[in-house]
């Protein structure tokens, strides 16, 4: 009743290929940033901005960043942890070698060698395809989890492996406090976003989705297969690159190379295929589900034992959690396989024709 | 000389595990296109059996050494025919027609559960496996070369295990009927079911195959490093096996695992030192990688013809 498009006439080509062509769109693309922006600031306490609101936010932007290879351009990667653990590193080393390097200078650098990174490592799928290019992606997880273990100059030769950042300023604003670890994050992933959803559908992004459907027939027509496939995983693994320094920086402050092992890549993956492959809203439902889950699980898997009298141990929540979660996986391959973005517009969809479902 | 064949022979003889891992993931991905990385979990969950069927079965008042190893074995290969069911039922049959990726998802879904149920089973502490295989070095070839090479029994006869396992199962895919069928089915899926084939049922025994040899792996690589959570990585290990070998080649699982022991082997002893040690891992990985350049289908994969 209140989704609907009728009487919204279109008179040009630019109002006809904006981002949300429907006005509801974009009133709830307003709202969302309001409640993002204002809202939860207002109503969170610190426990929600660090247990859930900044996970979720820089998984978001991983996210984005994976389903940018994965789900455009259709080269299965297992390699994101690695992308992510270079450009934290990367920016790392860029933050206290160089003094006083401002942050997001910092950040950007990172992403950048995360991009040089992965167009190395993504060389191979000119020549593999399929699940052979994921297995040769996991050659760039193992290599980078070695790099940084074992090559005492990234780690500035700290004797534990174990780095750590701290005063971390935004234009002269400290980022201490949940709150604007929260803000900060927030706004790098709005920019990147709508970077992201504009490139995606733009001309790199169509020939990215051409790529993915049927990689001869694109070259036939005349896409070149190298570039389209080595620009989305520089763009990828820019992305992916730039959050695992968020990661590192704003969420971790300490860490060590185990931080993104080849676990971070298979949740990346994750978040995209529960989310659905080749969308950006896609993106953020699956880190949702993947950052809550563990969480309400953890809460709520004592409390129901409790109810039936069965006293759990914390060695039997965290294995029922590992059940659950692959459960939970699987179920959700086998009831909706195109991911939760699917649900979404099918929602949208039936919403448009309601009342009358004709 | 006597350094390098005793590296070359424990390259040889670590391969012949590696290979015994990746032959899970071969017969699987023939039969039904699916790439499993439940077969890590599968290793660890067969091994766990085991080694726990192994203790709680002498309570039942059977002592004899082999006897109870017997039992343990063939109660631990029960429960993955079970398991191989159970998959089957539940999740294949679910997704029939899905893509590559979906399904290679789906798997990755059964490895957190079954590292999940296998753990709340069986417990989750370090449990040992013995089914008597001797662990102390032996020196051979002493006439040859000053001081003779090195050999770990242990792996000697692990190797020889793995490679009866190898021929055991080439007899059955190339006499029996079952085999077969199952060849049938891995040539095409449409074909076999048209000349009245059960794909389903072709699906429970080809899972329950991969499930021995899960089986097997686990009891060597458990009385190897012994049965702990670690043990799933062992899957990651043979990824480069199979990518290098073909996914769908058996006899490339095998020459693949050769290599891939062999090089990790050399790399590590000679590589190694100058940069920094423990680089067996991403090496695997790089030397395949390697190989896929030149041929992308593996060093046996089927060709690959692409049609618009």
């Amino acid at each position: 009743m209140f989704y609907r498009e009728n009487g919204q006439f279109k008179t040009t080509y630019r109002e006809d290929q904006q981002i949300f062509p429907i006005a509801q769109d974009r009133i709830a693309m307003v709202v969302l940033l309001a409640v993002g922006f204002l809202l939860v600031p207002m109503l969170s306490s610190e426990y929600m901005f660090r247990a859930i609101f900044i996970p979720f936010l820089i998984f978001a932007l991983a996210a984005v960043g994976v389903n940018i290879l994965v789900g455009y351009c259709g080269q299965i990667s297992l390699g994101s942890g690695a992308f992510m653990a270079v450009g934290a590193y990367a920016a790392y080393n860029f933050f206290v070698r160089i003094d006083g390097i401002p942050l997001l200078v910092a950040l950007v650098l990172g992403g950048l060698c995360a991009m040089v990174f992965g167009i190395l490592f993504g060389l191979p799928s000119l020549r593999v395809k399929g699940l052979y290019l994921a297995v040769a992606t996991l050659a760039a997880q193992f290599f980078a989890d070695w790099m940084f273990l074992r090559v005492q100059w990234f780690t500035n030769y700290s004797p534990s492996g174990s780095v750590s950042v701290n005063n971390l300023q935004v234009f002269g604003l400290s980022l201490e406090s949940p709150l604007a670890k929260y803000l900060f994050c927030l706004s790098v992933l709005v920019v990147v976003a709508l970077l992201a959803k504009n490139l995606v559908r733009g001309a790199v992004g169509r020939e990215w989705m051409a790529i993915r459907d049927m990689d001869v027939a694109a070259a036939v027509i005349g896409i070149r297969p190298m570039f389209a496939k080595l620009s989305a995983f520089a763009v990828s693994s820019f992305v992916v690159g730039m959050a695992g320094a968020l990661w590192a920086f704003i969420y971790l402050g300490a860490w060590e190379p185990a931080a993104f092992s080849v676990d971070q890549s298979f949740k990346l993956l994750f978040m995209v295929i529960i989310g659905g492959m080749g969308s950006i809203v896609g993106s953020f439902f699956g880190a949702a589900f993947i950052v809550v889950l563990p969480i309400f699980l953890n809460q709520f898997l004592p409390f129901i034992t409790g109810i039936f009298g069965v006293e759990i141990s914390t060695a039997g929540v965290s294995h029922a959690e590992l059940m659950i979660f692959g459960g939970l996986i699987v179920w959700f391959l086998i009831v909706e396989p195109h991911g939760l973005a699917k649900l979404w517009s099918i929602a949208k969809q039936k919403l448009r024709l309601w009342p009358f479902p004709h | 000389m006597a350094f390098f064949l005793e590296t070359l022979l424990g390259g040889l003889m670590a391969g012949m595990l590696y290979s015994l891992v990746a032959l899970g993931f071969v017969l699987i991905y023939k039969a039904s296109g699916v790439f499993n990385f439940a077969q890590g979990a599968m290793v660890l969950f067969a091994a766990l059996a085991m080694a726990r069927f192994s203790e709680w079965i002498p309570a039942l008042g059977i002592t004899d050494f082999y006897v109870v190893n017997l039992l343990a074995f063939i109660a631990a290969g029960a429960v993955m025919f079970v398991v191989a069911w159970i998959i089957e039922r539940l999740v294949l049959r679910q997704l029939v027609n899905q893509e590559g990726t979906t399904l290679l998802m789906a798997t990755l879904g059964i490895t957190y559960f079954m590292e999940g149920l296998g753990q709340t089973l069986f417990g989750s502490s370090i449990y040992k496996i013995d089914i008597g295989m001797p662990k102390d070095p032996v020196m051979i070839l002493e006439s040859a070369f000053e001081g003779g090479i090195l050999i770990n029994k242990e792996d000697f006869y692990a190797a020889i295990i793995a490679a009866a396992l190898v021929g055991l199962l080439s007899m059955f895919f190339q006499k029996t009927a079952t085999g077969r069928a199952l060849r049938a089915v891995a040539d095409d899926h449409q074909a076999a079911q048209s000349i009245g084939i059960p794909l389903n049922r072709i699906w429970v025994i080809v899972w329950c195959v991969a499930g021995v040899v899960a089986l097997v792996a686990g009891m060597i690589w458990g009385s190897k490093l012994g049965v702990q959570f670690s043990l799933t990585t062992v899957a990651l290990r043979a990824l480069p096996v199979v990518i290098l070998g073909g996914l769908t080649s058996v006899p490339g699982a095998i020459v693949g695992g050769l290599i891939i022991g062999v090089g990790e082997k050399l790399s590590e002893v000679y590589l190694g030192p100058y940069v920094g040690g423990g680089i067996e891992i991403w090496f695997a990985y790089v030397l395949a990688l390697g190989f896929l350049l030149i041929r992308p289908q593996g060093l046996f994969g089927e060709k690959i013809i692409d049609r618009v």
